[in-house]
Formats: structure tokens, C-alpha cells, sequence
């Protein structure tokens, strides 16, 4: 009777450990996820931070261009205020599109392309956004990791009571995706 | 990776542990041949203390003092800067601080005792005569190095290796000119003494070859490893491929700063084509060929 009584309280700490060690785990992969997402909205900020210097910078040269300046503006605050992680990369591929219309803008405005603060704006935020993408690199990195863990046998079993989710990618974006539609 | 690490700062302790205990016996060796009792002992106590905590603590600024090496700031070179930013940026590693070193020759290397604490030094040969990713391949194979803390165990192996050879160099020249003295010693102190000094004799001419050999073993695998994992950041082992090509091509003269303490940090043999000539089992860096090979076997799976 005893004997069974000791097998079974073995059992039972073999599995109370494992538990331990497994959600243990678990919580460090979750933490660097989180640290890797706070990398990213490191740099993110820097972008929203240069967008209203540069916008400044180009009105004194392109003064026809108030449309434009205002979708990047809104564009910027849809960024900053997305909430979901989805929304997030959606709103901020939208930016980098504006972005880019912007500069393609720019072209048409040789004084512009001339001014020193103007180079230096955008070569800041052609570096912000290498830095973006070197951030969500990791990140998702992290996050491949952390959803490898919870979804491999036998982790899976106990994962989602333990209250650990499947974490999202952050994306890279969609129109790289797809071939270059060319018309004639 | 992440066993790479604790099996990294488990082997930092164990060479410090074992190279503290061949300082003390090399220690006791020394004061039974010159006849300091426990003078020598005391002495080497003292010593390998003072070692162990320089390695640790400063190992990297030697590292770095040795080499010629001068720091920088972004705005001093800002390509190479947000080059190495970036990387660590994908890396998940704190911004390590950047070195230049003024040499012609293609080399890099990175040191430190952890990340917090790491930095990486570039020649100027370097940045002018590698492309983009080309640079970009070897400073991924550095920040590798710092992140599985290569760099902790490097460094600490170039001040103990230099130590233990500058020991026994001293006295060996100490045995050879008290050497008639020496012997009566010996003899009046009978067996017991006369085995210990064989011991201690034959540890001090060990004890070099021992520590060639663990930065032998300490080096090699390790950078095959550091361009795998170097290859996982830029995700582009070509790249890293064609810098070691360019490096076997450019490398003939030894760097100004060659130097065998601090030649397994570097990502080629800092000897150049000089270094080719030892024989492949005593070189400190494996074959570029056979890593030239091991990187476009990456790419084409």
C-alpha cells in the first residue's frame, strides 16, 4: 500500500517539476518577446519624431504640396495611435508609402534637394527605417522562437492553460510579396 | 546559442581555476629551487589573483591597447557606425563600442566580458577594400561573438596564456643562473623536495604548450560557429564568403600589430600569408578555404 502511495507522490513531484521548469520557460522566451517589441517602438518613435521636422523643411520649398503634407500627417497620427499588432504594421506601411511620395515629391524641387538639413533629415530616416526592419528581424525572430516552444509536444498540452498565446509577427511589408505588374 | 553561452562562462571559470592553480604550483616550484620557502607561494598567490581579476575586468582594453585600436563616434564614421548599429539592432544585442585600427591589412575583432561591456575593432584596411555586405558579414561574425560570449573566454585566455609564458620565461632564467645553488638546496632538503622541483620543472615547460593549446582549442571551432551564426543575422553567408576571399588575397604582410597573445581574437590570422607556412594543427584560425566552403554550403540549402 505504501509503496503505491510513494510511486505515486513521485509521479506527482516529477510532474510538478516539469510544470516548473516548462512555465519557467516559457516566461523568459515571453520576456524577450516583449523586450524585442519595445526595440521596435524604440525606433518607431524616432520616425514619428523626424516626420514633423521634415514636413517643416519641405513646406518652406514646396508650398503647393499641403495634400500631400497632410496624408503624411494623418498618416503619422494613424501610426501612432493603431492599436492592434496587425493595425500597427498596416498603419505604418501606409506611412512609408506616403513617405516615399513625399521624397518622390521632392524631387520636382532642386532648392529642396539642395538644402543641407533636408539631405540630412532624410538620410536620418533612411536609417530609422533599416533600423525598423533590423528591429522587427528580431522581433519576429523572438516571436518564432517563443511560438515554437508552446506549439512543440508535449509544451502544447499545457501551454494554453497556462494562459501562454501564440504570438503575432510583426510583418514585413505585403507589396514585397508580390511580382512588379508592368504595363505597356 | 543559448547552452553556447553557459557552456562559454562555465569554461571561463574552469581555465581561470585551472591557470590560478598552475601559477600557484609554478609558485612553490620556484621557492623550493631558489630557497624562498613559502615566499613563493605567497608570490604566486598574490600573482594569479591580480591575473584572474585583470583578465576579467581589463582583459579587453588590453586587447584593444595592443592592437593599436582608437575608438570612434558616430559622427567620425557614420557608415561603419550604423553598419555595426543596425547589426546589433537585429542581433538583440546593446551597442558595443567601435574601434579602428589603422592597418592596411583586412581584419576585425571583437572583445570584452559580456555584452554590456563588448567592443569591436575594425582595420581601416577593412572598410576601404570590403563592399557593404561584405563588411557587413564580418561584423555579424563579431557580434556572434559577443553575443555567445566568445569574447569573455577570448579575452580572458590572452592575459592568462601571456602570463603563464612570461612566468616560466622568468624563471627558467632565474633556475639557469642560481642553478649551483639550487642543487645543494635540493639535496639538503632530500626526495620529497627533489620530486616536487621535477613536478614544478616539468610543469613550467608544460605549462606554455598547455596554454597554446587551449587557445588552440578555444579558437578554432569557434569560428566556424561565429560564421553560421554571423550568417543567421545577415542572412547572406555570400557575403561573409567573399570578404574571407578578399582577405586571403589582400592579407600577405602581417598586420603592424601581430601578435601571438591576441591572434586567436581575429577573424583571420593576423600573421597573414606568413601564417599559412605553421603547420595547419598550430595556426589559431581554421583554413579560409574550408570556411570559404562551409559558407556556400549554407547558401545553397
Amino acid at each position: 500500500m505504501s509503496t503505491v502511495v510513494y510511486v505515486l507522490l513521485g509521479i506527482v513531484a516529477v510532474v510538478v517539476l516539469w510544470l516548473i521548469f516548462v512555465y519557467n520557460g516559457l516566461i523568459r522566451l515571453k520576456n524577450r518577446v516583449q523586450e524585442a517589441w519595445s526595440d521596435i517602438e524604440v525606433q518607431l518613435k524616432r520616425r514619428y519624431d523626424l516626420i514633423p521636422n521634415l514636413i517643416e523643411t519641405v513646406k518652406g520649398y514646396a508650398t503647393h504640396e499641403r495634400e500631400l503634407f497632410e496624408k503624411v500627417t494623418a498618416a503619422r497620427t494613424a501610426a501612432m495611435t493603431s492599436g492592434t499588432l496587425a493595425e500597427k504594421a498596416k498603419a505604418e506601411n501606409a506611412l512609408s508609402q506616403t513617405l516615399k511620395s513625399l521624397f518622390a515629391v521632392s524631387e520636382n524641387y532642386p532648392q529642396l534637394r539642395a538644402s543641407e538639413n533636408f539631405a540630412k533629415l532624410q538620410d536620418e530616416l533612411s536609417d530609422t527605417e533599416n533600423k525598423i526592419q533590423a528591429a522587427r528581424r528580431f522581433y519576429n525572430g523572438m516571436v518564432r522562437d517563443f511560438n515554437t516552444k508552446i506549439q512543440v509536444f508535449p509544451n502544447n498540452m499545457i501551454a494554453s492553460s497556462l494562459g501562454f498565446k501564440s504570438q503575432e509577427f510583426f510583418d514585413a511589408e505585403p507589396e514585397a510579396d508580390q511580382p512588379v505588374k508592368v504595363k505597356f | 546559442m543559448y547552452s553556447e553561452i553557459t557552456a562559454n562562462k562555465r569554461k571561463t571559470w574552469v581555465l581561470i581555476a585551472i591557470f590560478t592553480v598552475v601559477v600557484l604550483v609554478i609558485g612553490y616550484a620556484f621557492g623550493e629551487y631558489a630557497g624562498g620557502g613559502y615566499g613563493g607561494l605567497v608570490a604566486a598567490a598574490v600573482i594569479s589573483t591580480v591575473m584572474a581579476l585583470t583578465s576579467y575586468f581589463a582583459g579587453d582594453k588590453i586587447a584593444l591597447s595592443s592592437a593599436g585600436a582608437t575608438p570612434i563616434q558616430q559622427s567620425d564614421n557614420p557608415y561603419v557606425y550604423r553598419l555595426v548599429e543596425n547589426l546589433a539592432i537585429t542581433a538583440g544585442l546593446p551597442m558595443p563600442k567601435v574601434y579602428l585600427i589603422n592597418d592596411p591589412q583586412i581584419n576585425a575583432f571583437a572583445t570584452g566580458r559580456d555584452p554590456k561591456h563588448a567592443s569591436i575593432a575594425v582595420t581601416t584596411g577593412a572598410i576601404e577594400k570590403l563592399e557593404n555586405e561584405e563588411l557587413e558579414g564580418v561584423i555579424a561574425h563579431e557580434l556572434s561573438h559577443v553575443g555567445n560570449y566568445d569574447i569573455r573566454l577570448m579575452t580572458v585566455v590572452i592575459v592568462l596564456v601571456g602570463l603563464v609564458s612570461l612566468l616560466s620565461n622568468w624563471f627558467i632564467r632565474v633556475r639557469w643562473y642560481g642553478g649551483g645553488r639550487g642543487g645543494r638546496d635540493r639535496n639538503e632538503r632530500g626526495n620529497a623536495g627533489a620530486i616536487l622541483a621535477v613536478i614544478g620543472l616539468v610543469l613550467l615547460i608544460v605549462a606554455p604548450l598547455i596554454g597554446k593549446l587551449i587557445q588552440l582549442a578555444v579558437s578554432r571551432k569557434r569560428e566556424f560557429l561565429a560564421d553560421a551564426s554571423g550568417s543567421l543575422l545577415t542572412r547572406y553567408p555570400e557575403g561573409l564568403a567573399r570578404a574571407l576571399e578578399k582577405i586571403g588575397a589582400v592579407n600577405q604582410q602581417p598586420m603592424r600589430s601581430a601578435n601571438a597573445a591576441t591572434a586567436h581574437l581575429y577573424i583571420a590570422s593576423p600573421f597573414g600569408a606568413a601564417g599559412k607556412r605553421m603547420a595547419n594543427l598550430f595556426s589559431t584560425h581554421p583554413p579560409l578555404e574550408e570556411r570559404i566552403k562551409a559558407l556556400r554550403g549554407m547558401a545553397e540549402r
